[in-house]
Formats: C-alpha cells, sequence, structure tokens
C-alpha cells in the first residue's frame, strides 16, 4: 500500500471540490473493494476522501411513487428495509445474495456500482492487464478465464462486473443520480456501466470528479413474480458464475410486463429489450421462456474456460423466469434451488 | 480409573482461545520491536540481476533491507537445512543467493519501525531478473517423471493378471495443487534478550525441530536461543518444517541485535508447502464374482527442482482389498515451484480418494453394491508385509455406517432417485490411516498442594492436545482436571517430535503414564515409610491413586500426608517413553463414509446433504475433541471433492487465485448434517491404552464418498477433481 492523505468530505460539494483539486483522489465509502485493492497496489490513490459521514443514508419515496435511495446506505439497511422488503423484493434478494453479511454492513450503495472486476490479473500487478495498465495486454485471454464475460467482450478486456445489486437494479429500471462540478445529472443504471471497447480502464460513464448521490428506483416494483438466482461455486460467498434477475406482471399466464438482466457475464448488468419485448404479450411457457433467454445470450462467445457459461446461462434464465411465474422465488438462505 | 479418558471434555484451553488471552506467534512483543516485511519474487525461474534497494531506504523508518547480498551469515552445508522431516534434497534457503527457484520466493526483507511502513517500502524495492525457461504444468510435463523408491513390494505379476482379467477397471484421477490455508497466517517474533539470547515464538507444530533447525542454520549453541508456540492456529502439515519466515526473523533480528516480528501475507503463504497436484492411475483387475485378481497404483505427483517431496499415495490397497497380484509407483515430476509437503492425510487423501473411486467404477462394472464389492475383497491382513492388524473393525464401520445412513434404500441405478428437480446420490468410500507412535518425554511436577504440572515440547495445533495430556495426567494421578496444568511448545520441555501423522494423542499419552507411574511408585514409598502407614502392609506395586489418596481397598492416605510428612515440596518425574517395536503386527485406523448429495439436474448445483462417517480409530480420548477433528476432516473432504484448487497461470508459473476468496473452501452453506460414529475397538496390543490417534483418518475417503454419491446421482463419472458444477452441465 502506498502512502496517502486523507480528508473527510463535510458535504457532497466539498467532496467534488477536493475530487478536483486532488486528480489521484479517490472517494471511500465503505472501503471493502477499495482497501482490497490498495492493499494490492492496484489501486494507489495520492488522498481519500471520506464520504462515508455525508448524509446520503435517506430511502425516501418520490413524487411518482418510486424511491430514492442515498448513495452511502448500506447494503444491509437497504437489503433489510421495509419498503424495499415489500415492494422492491428482487432487490433485496439480489443483494442478500452477495458477498457476506459483514461485508455488506460495511458496503454502500455507490460503493457497490462503483467496484471494479475480479478477474485476477487485474488483482495480480505482475501480469498484464489492460484494465489495470491500457496497452500491456489482457493476460485471461488466453488465460484463466473460467469466470470471465461471454457477452459484450472486446479482445482488449474480457472482465465482468461483480456486482448482484447491479443486475436487480438494471433489471427494476433504475436511474443514477450524480452530482458533479457542472451540477447534476441522472443516468439510467443500464448506461451506468460501459462495455470495454478498446478502454477497458474505464469501467463507467461516471465522469471525474463526480460522485453518485442516490440511486433511484421507478414505481413499478414487481413484488410478486420475481426471483434472483446467483450460480457459483459454492453455495454462498463466491461471486456469480451467472446470475439472473427476472421480473414479471402477469395478467393470468400471459406476461404484460418482463424484465431480465444477467449478472457474471458481461462488463455490466446485461439486459436486452429485444428479449423482454419477446416475453410481453406471451403465455409464460418454457418456450417463450427459450426464446427469450436465446434473445439476451444472442452473441454470446466463449472463450477457452468459460463456454459452459453460455448453456448456464440460458437453464439459469429458464429456471429463474419459472421461479418468477410461479411466485416462488429463489430463497437467499436455503440454498436449495427453487 | 478413568473420570477423564473416554469422556467428552473440554478443551482446558478453550477459554483462553475464546477470550483471545492465547497468544500466537505473531501477537508476542518485546521492547523496541520492529517489522519485517518479505518481498517476493514475481518469476518462477532465473536469477537476480540487480536489487535495487536505494529507494526503500530512503523511507522515514527504514532500518534495513536484508538480501542474498548483505545478509549476516548463514549455514552453507545442505545438512544444515534439514530439518527432522526434510525430503531427500537440497532444502530451499531463503535470501541465500540470487537464484530464484519459485515464484513467491522470499528475495528481501524489509525491515522498519512499523508493520505499514515496511510493506510501503517493500513495494520500492526494485528488481530485475535474467529469466530461465521454466515448467509448472504436471499434465504437459508427465513424460518426464522419474521413479521414487517402490513404495511397496510388488506382489505376483500384476500386468499379467491385468490383462487376463475377466473385467478391468482402469482410469486416471486428477488431485489438483491445494494449499492449506490454516486461519492464523505463518508469523515470527523473535526476541532478543538482553544477554543476546534468543527467544523465538513461531508459529510451528514442531519446537524442537525449528530449535534444532535455527542452531544449526545459525551456527547457535543449544542454549542460545529458545523456540516457543504454545497456540497454533491451523496448521495442517504446513508446519511441520520451519517455514523461512523464522529464517528471516531470526536473521534480521541478529543483524538488527533487535527484536523483529514477520508476519507472512495470505498471498505469501501460497509460497510454503501444498499438497502436490497428483495424477493416480488405479487399475483393477476382477474376477465376476467380484474378488480381485489385480491392483496396480501409480501416482505422478509434482515436486520442486531442488527437493523430492513424496509421500504414500499408492500403497493402501495392500491394506484394504485382498489381490494376489499388485504393483504400485510413485512418480515425481520436477517443476519449478515450492516444494510440496504435508498436508492432511497426506498420500492417503489423494491415493485413497483415487482407489475409492476406482472401487465404485467397478462396483458399478460388476453390478455389485459397493459395500459388498467391498466386503468381497475385504483383507484381514496388511499384504504388502503378510501381516495380520492389531485391530481392524472395518467390517464394523461398513455395517453401523451404513445402518445409520440407511444405506439399505439406496436404488443401485444412477439417476434413479429423485427429490423433486435434484437427483439425489448416494455414495460410500472407506478410509485408512497408519496409527503411528513416536518417542516422546514428559515431565511431571506434583506440589504438596495436589497440583500438578505436565509438561513436554509437543505442540497442540488446534487438535486438543493440551485436553488429552490433562485428561490422562489427571487419571493416574488420581486429581481433578482442575488440578492439572499443562505446559507445552516450548523448545526447552521434554522431547517430542513434530505433532503430525496422527501419532501424538497416543506418543504423549503413554509418555504421561510413564512418569505418572514413577510418580505413584515414589508415592507409595513415602506412604509406606510413614508411621502407621496404614499402607505398611501393601504391596507398593498394587497401590493406586485415586481421589487425592494413595492406597488400596480403602487403606489410603492423602497424598498431601504423604508429601507433608516426608517433607517433600515437590516431586518430579520425567520419563521417556519409547514404543516397543513390533514388527509382527500392522497398525492402522479405517473408516467407512457415506454421502447424500443432491444435485440439480438442470444446473448441476451440488449439495451435500447428509454424511456419515463411522470410524475404527481404538480407543477415544476424548469423544468431543475426537467428533470435531472428524467433523473437520469430512468439512475438508468435501471441499476437496467440490471446491478446493490451487489455480496456476502455467504461462507465468504463478498462483491467481492465492487469497481465500477466490481459492474456495466450504462455507457454513456447504455443510449439512455430519454424524460421526466411533465403532468400538479394543486393541491391548497397539499400547497400553489402546489408542491410535486420529487426526488424519477424517478426511480419507470423504471426496470419493462424494464422487461416487455425484455418479450415482447423475451418471456422470468426474475424476478430475474438483467436482464444479460446469463439469456436469452437457
Ligand atoms: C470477499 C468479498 C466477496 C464479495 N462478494 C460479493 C458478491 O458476491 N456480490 C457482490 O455484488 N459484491 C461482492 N463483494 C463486493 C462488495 O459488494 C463491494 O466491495 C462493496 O459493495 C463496495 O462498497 P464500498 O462502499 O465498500 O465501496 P468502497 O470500497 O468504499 O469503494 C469502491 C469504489 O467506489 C467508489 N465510490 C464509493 N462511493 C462512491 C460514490 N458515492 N460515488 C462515486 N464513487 C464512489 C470508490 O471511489 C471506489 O473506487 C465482495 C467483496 C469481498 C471483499
Ligand atoms: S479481462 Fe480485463 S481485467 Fe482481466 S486481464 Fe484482461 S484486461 Fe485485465
Amino acid at each position: 500500500m502506498n502512502n496517502f492523505q486523507y480528508s473527510r468530505a463535510s458535504d457532497v460539494a466539498d467532496a467534488i471540490r477536493l475530487l478536483a483539486a486532488d486528480p489521484g483522489a479517490k472517494l471511500i465509502a465503505g472501503g471493502t473493494n477499495l482497501i482490497d485493492l490498495m492493499k494490492e497496489n492496484v489501486e494507489r490513490p495520492s488522498r481519500l476522501i471520506d464520504i462515508s459521514r455525508l448524509p446520503l443514508r435517506d430511502i425516501e419515496e418520490t413524487a411518482d411513487g418510486g424511491l430514492r435511495i442515498g448513495a452511502l446506505v448500506p447494503n444491509s439497511d437497504l437489503a433489510y428495509h421495509p419498503l424495499i422488503e415489500q415492494r422492491y423484493p428482487l432487490l433485496a434478494s439480489a443483494i442478500l445474495a452477495g458477498a457476506s453479511a459483514q461485508l455488506r454492513n460495511m458496503a454502500s450503495v455507490g460503493g457497490n456500482l462503483m467496484q471494479r472486476t475480479r478477474c485476477p490479473y487485474f488483482y495480480d500487478t505482475t501480469t498484464p492487464c489492460n484494465k489495470r495498465s491500457p496497452g500491456m495486454g489482457c493476460s485471461a485471454l488466453d488465460g484463466l478465464n473460467r469466470n470471465h464475460a461471454i457477452l459484450g467482450t472486446s479482445e482488449s478486456c474480457i472482465a465482468t462486473s461483480p456486482s448482484d445489486m447491479g443486475v436487480a437494479l438494471a433489471a427494476l429500471g433504475a436511474l443514477v443520480h450524480i452530482a458533479g462540478r457542472t451540477g447534476d445529472r441522472t443516468i439510467a443504471l443500464t448506461d451506468f456501466h460501459r462495455l470495454p471497447g478498446d478502454k477497458p480502464h474505464i469501467d463507467t460513464n461516471l465522469g471525474s470528479g463526480e460522485i453518485i448521490t442516490a440511486v433511484e428506483l421507478p414505481p413499478q416494483g414487481f413484488a410478486r413474480n420475481y426471483s434472483y438466482l446467483k450460480i457459483r461455486d459454492r453455495l454462498s460467498y463466491a461471486f456469480a458464475l451467472v446470475s439472473v434477475a427476472a421480473a414479471l406482471e402477469l395478467e393470468g399466464n400471459a406476461v404484460s410486463e418482463a424484465r431480465l438482466a444477467l449478472g457474471g457475464v458481461a462488463h455490466k448488468p446485461w439486459r436486452s429489450l429485444e428479449a423482454e419485448a419477446a416475453l410481453r404479450g406471451q403465455a409464460a411457457t418454457p418456450d417463450h421462456f427459450g426464446r427469450a433467454a436465446d434473445l439476451l445470450l444472442q452473441g454470446a462467445t466463449a472463450r477457452s474456460h468459460n463456454g459452459f457459461k453460455i448453456e448456464l446461462a440460458r437453464r439459469a434464465i429458464m429456471r429463474t423466469l419459472m421461479q418468477a411465474t410461479s411466485a416462488t422465488p429463489q430463497s437467499q438462505s436455503h440454498k436449495k434451488i427453487a | 480409573m478413568n473420570a477423564y479418558v473416554g469422556t467428552p471434555t473440554s478443551r482446558v484451553d478453550g477459554r483462553a482461545k475464546v477470550t483471545g488471552t492465547a497468544k500466537y506467534a505473531g501477537e508476542f512483543t518485546a521492547d523496541g520491536l520492529v517489522h519485517g516485511f518479505v518481498v517476493e519474487a514475481t518469476i518462477p525461474r532465473g536469477r537476480i540481476v540487480r536489487l535495487d534497494t536505494s529507494e526503500a531506504l530512503k523511507v522515514a523508518g527504514v532500518l534495513d533491507v536484508l538480501t542474498h547480498a548483505n545478509r549476516p551469515s548463514l549455514a552453507d552445508k545442505d545438512e544444515a537445512w534439514k530439518d527432522e522431516v526434510a525430503p531427500e534434497g537440497s532444502p530451499f534457503r531463503p535470501l541465500y543467493d540470487d537464484l530464484i527457484r519459485f515464484n513467491g520466493q522470499p528475495i528481501a526483507l524489509v525491515v522498519a519501525e512499523e508493520w505499514e511502513t515496511a510493506k510501503f517500502a517493500a513495494t520500492l524495492v526494485l528488481v530485475d531478473y535474467e529469466q530461465d525457461g521454466f515448467a509448472t504444468d504436471l499434465e504437459a510435463e508427465r513424460g518426464s517423471a522419474s521413479e521414487m523408491d517402490k513404495p511397496h513390494r510388488p506382489r505376483g505379476d500384476a500386468k499379467g493378471a491385468l490383462a487376463a482379467a475377466a473385467l478391468r477397471h482402469e482410469a486416471d484421477y486428477l488431485i489438483p495443487t491445494e494449499h492449506h490455508n490454516p486461519m492464523e497466517l505463518y508469523a515470527t517474533t523473535t526476541v532478543w534478550e538482553s544477554d543476546g539470547k534468543l527467544t523465538v515464538y513461531d508459529k510451528t507444530q514442531g519446537v524442537q525441530n525449528v530449535h534444532k533447525f535455527l542452531c544449526a542454520v545459525f551456527d547457535k549453541k543449544p542454549d542460545d536461543l529458545r523456540v516457543i508456540s504454545p497456540f497454533v492456529g491451523g496448521a495442517f502439515g504446513s508446519g511441520l518444517r520451519p517455514q523461512y519466515q523464522v529464517v528471516l526473523a531470526t536473521l534480521a533480528a541478529l543483524a538488527l541485535k533487535r527484536s523483529v516480528r514477520v508476519v507472512l501475507t495470505r498471498r505469501q503463504m501460497y509460497g510454503l508447502g501444498h499438497r502436490p497436484m497428483t495424477i493416480e492411475h488405479v487399475a483393477l483387475g476382477a474376477r465376476p464374482d467380484g474378488t480381485l485378481d489385480a491392483v496396480t497404483h501409480e501416482a505422478v505427483a509434482v515436486t520442486s527442482r531442488y527437493e523430492d517431496f513424496s509421500r504414500n499415495d499408492t500403497g493402501w490397497a495392500e491394506q484394504l482389498y485382498k489381490s494376489p497380484n499388485s504393483h504400485f509407483s510413485h512418480k515425481l515430476v520436477d517443476l519449478d515451484v515450492s516444494t510440496p509437503c504435508d498436508m492432511r492425510a497426506p498420500g492417503a487423501a489423494s491415493g485413497v480418494c483415487a482407489l475409492e473411486c476406482a472401487m465404485d467404477e467397478l462396483a458399478v462394472a460388476l453390478k455389485l453394491d459397493p459395500i459388498e464389492l467391498r466386503l468381497k475383497c475385504y483383507s484381514d491382513r496388511d499384504q504388502s508385509e503378510d501381516l495380520p492388524y492389531t485391530s481392524k473393525q472395518l467390517r464394523e464401520c461398513y455395517a453401523r455406517g451404513a445402518e445409520a445412513f440407511g444405506w439399505a434404500r439406496r436404488t443401485p441405478a444412477p439417476r434413479s432417485m429423485r427429490d423433486g428437480k435434484e437427483l439425489v446420490g448416494w455414495g460410500m468410500a472407506t478410509g485408512v490411516w497408519e496409527a503411528l507412535q513416536m518417542p516422546v518425554a514428559v515431565r511431571i511436577v506434583l506440589t504438596s498442594n495436589g497440583h500438578a504440572e505436565v509438561s513436554c515440547a509437543a505442540s497442540d495445533i488446534g487438535t486438543g492436545t493440551y485436553t488429552i495430556v490433562a485428561q490422562v495426567a489427571a487419571d493416574a494421578l488420581g486429581l481433578p482436571i482442575e488440578n492439572i496444568s499443562v505446559r507445552l511448545a516450548d523448545s526447552a520441555l521434554p522431547q517430542a517430535p513434530v505433532e503430525g501423522g496422527s501419532w501424538m494423542a497416543a506418543s504423549s499419552a503413554h509418555a504421561v503414564l510413564g512418569a505418572a507411574e514413577d510418580i505413584r511408585q515414589e508415592l507409595a514409598r513415602l506412604a509406606k515409610a510413614m508411621p502407621d502407614s496404614p499402607l505398611a502392609h501393601l504391596d507398593a506395586a498394587n497401590v493406586a491413586l485415586v481421589d487425592g489418596m494413595i492406597g488400596r481397598n480403602g487403606a489410603a492416605v492423602s497424598i498431601a500426608d504423604v508429601m507433608r510428612h516426608s517433607n517433600i515440596e515437590r516431586i518430579e518425574k520425567e520419563k521417556l517413553n519409547q514404543f516397543a517395536e513390533d514388527k509382527s503386527h500392522a497398525r492402522n485406523t479405517h473408516s467407512a463414509v457415506f454421502a447424500e448429495v443432491k444435485v440439480d439436474e438442470q444446473l448441476g448445483v451440488i449439495r451435500v446433504t447428509r454424511v456419515v462417517s463411522a470410524v475404527a480409530a481404538g480407543r477415544i480420548l476424548n469423544t468431543k475433541t475426537a467428533r470435531s477433528q472428524i467433523l473437520g476432516g469430512v468439512v475438508w473432504g468435501i471441499g476437496m471433492a467440490l471446491h478446493e484448487e490451487t489455480a496456476m497461470d502455467h504461462r507465468f508459473g504463478r498462483i491467481m487465485n492465492a487469497n481465500i476468496a477466490e481459492y474456495h473452501i466450504p462455507v457454513n452453506a456447504d455443510i449439512h448434517d455430519i454424524d460421526v460414529i466411533f465403532v468400538d475397538e479394543p486393541d491391548d496390543r497397539i499400547n497400553r491404552l489402546g489408542i491410535k490417534g486420529l487426526g488424519e483418518i477424517g478426511i480419507v475417503g470423504v471426496p470419493a464418498a462424494i464422487a461416487n454419491a455425484v455418479y450415482h446421482a447423475t451418471g456422470k463419472r468426474i475424476r478430475r477433481f474438483p467436482i464444479t458444477l460446469d463439469k456436469l452441465l452437457d
């Protein structure tokens, strides 16, 4: 770990000022990802700007009936908040599928969205990695890539976004509120993370000097027919090989609205409007689910060790949609798959 | 009298551990303590051509950077570096020269006033290498394997019998590299005492091994240093040999004449020993009735280029299954990695896994129940030496385990049992380990207040040695266990070997009995000499120590009275217990392991919902700590079956999952019902108490039972461990 300065931001404007004053500065919230990366010398910030005490911890109802979640709400508080449990159980479920209780207690909403990939080469400064050191090459392309991306990859990077929470937020159509020197702006969560392209060192569309202040959920919560299914190498406390967030509105057995997002397969939570459109107006049957899965996985490509993910994702999508349809969502405490 | 032996006595050190007063090697401190941080090599093979420490030395608070170029002197003969359990070869010497032998090798130690300073300065040490060609891939280098000494004499003509066999099963089973990952990081605090002597607090499984090693490496007299390791937060074999941090901390203490602590990082722990990757090739030839004609087992294992680490992977069939022809071989492939080392049930965990999967495959081919096949081949003798066993209740393990598990309700066809969307599989396997015993000395000091201190250099690596020593001493001295204090793991205490191989329970218990017997004799002599002694007419050989008294059939005096009358404050006895070598019998522990898995048919997600482990391990000293040992072994076996794998990128010769977020071991969610059964196994031949020890047996057989259950559930035979869900998908 390198030496760094430490400042505590007094308010959001102060945090933005501090960021602008020092291009090497980084915000720190729960620290569960940033400190790890600093210990590995992957992140070497000149200054840490501590935002953990800023008043961004509220969960408030918005005028249109949605919810606005402060960027510093701890992951556990969010998962167990009554309004989330009742109206957005998909989000609660996805959060509880991630990390461990201790980590969720520390982790913040903003930090969770900004957490960096778990690609082992990214973490190891002795191996080439375009995300860590642009231009050095990608060790994963022909290396240990069993848990790498199958969608939206580039020849520069095949890393995945590790966030579970983000997958549910993508499915729910969440918005990200951002503050910066030039004022506030809002972008859709699905536009927040980038694909790697030829600039894999840039994970998101958050500008330098900007800070996430809140995440907003639209009114529609899909509280009846939803499920978050995470498939991993042990039954808890492991990153997703594949995860699926499914949310349906059903009229009888017909789908009137559908949301589907994948985790663990791409540089961002993976959604396809086409796949969702293919479900709308159709009967909630395996045939239609299979069609949606095909559309969602369109263009999936495998490297040497991650080919199984394509079939796994397909089966997981089918299963999650069944769980959502029958209103038997995957439990995150009982590990048997519903 | 057994008030304690055989009972579920709680750990005598339990309170100290859970309240944090038990101190571990990295927690000892001293005036002026400074901290060392290790700089590791980042290539697997080559030479250091430049090692620039100037920037690191400029950091305020940095005291020194030790390298091969500026270090104090270290022994130059291999013999000095060979510890008690070193394999053949030329042991690794940290900071000795400019050669790089494995990725992660220590190449410098930054010493600073604060640990964080040392850690930061370590990033400023600049190294240039001249890299040599290297190899780390066992499968790619399999062809270069060279044969070690035969683990067992071949019997008959295995090759011929195999070729002629009515039924043959032959396959490779691959066990990946695994790391021990004890919770406690390797750490040493070397204290520079005012008289220039050194007290070395080290995480180790053998303080006297480390003591002798350090004396040889640093050319010190035995009195110049002392090694202490009161508590060990898990080691599992990784602490049998002195690890490099003890050399570095001591080297730095000598260089700076100050107390130095070195704690390794989790990543650095992956540069220590490991369970070597092995390709286990097993071939079985059988007659249609299920009796065996031939068994061959060849293990091809990784070792380093500088030492030949090998274990007994292959010979276990000699103990388990009758066959007129057998052949075993152990081959090594030299790779650019650190030397492997023992890891819980070394050899057996891997080799028996392969053998027991192969037996399951044979049972399927013969359409025999897996237990029936094993009973058909059951061997009452150890065929390698043609010896009977001191005891072998393995049949009873099969019977009791099967009954507890409900094996009779199993339908044999694969994919024939299910529970909703999950396929259900029931599998079983046999476990076997040795019942070893080693010379151990124990000192007992009995004081007139009725307290006894029992001391020995043996370590308690978390297995419960403190507790069983206290139990045996309390019974032998006829005192309440609260009156016994146990001191362990100080090199100045009576002789003990490294704690490993499951030999410490039997070895230390009998040493306690020996010293206690000497105390009893002394007390008897004194008691008989008392005026009007109620023992006057009793034979000294027949009086016993019970409830703080010495005597027989009501004729007794209190120990306190005896000592007071004799004007004796303390009686001290030390006894070295040598087991008489008995070459007429084989000594083993056995188990039968039954596992239930539920596999999601579509997604391949595996849950191990039940395990029954029925163990025959002689007399159980403490049913509570013993059960814990078996539980731990079963959990680890689940990890071996489904999770554990050290992932090496062979292009870099570098381990890519050197942390316990990515190196998976089971978590709570992976563990369901585990039922431990201890089968009665009286054994008056093995030793006086009939003890066999059971640190290792708990893991043996578990991975195979699970793999066999996965086959039964899915019809898929996975021979490359771990069994991850992708292997079940197609
Ligand atoms: C062992 C382990 C297992 C894990 N398993 C999972 C898992 O299964 N699923 C999962 O989803 N996650 C998992 N995580 C990751 C965990 O969820 C993240 O570390 C956590 O959410 C990050 O939040 P934080 O507040 O601690 O972020 P920090 O570490 O404080 O910050 C992370 C990044 O976010 C930036 N940042 C923080 N707040 C803001 C803000 N308001 N605006 C702009 N930038 C900001 C920081 O500058 C930094 O770059 C795991 C982590 C660990 C260590
Ligand atoms: S996949 Fe991305 S993060 Fe991983 S090595 Fe390649 S460039 Fe780096």
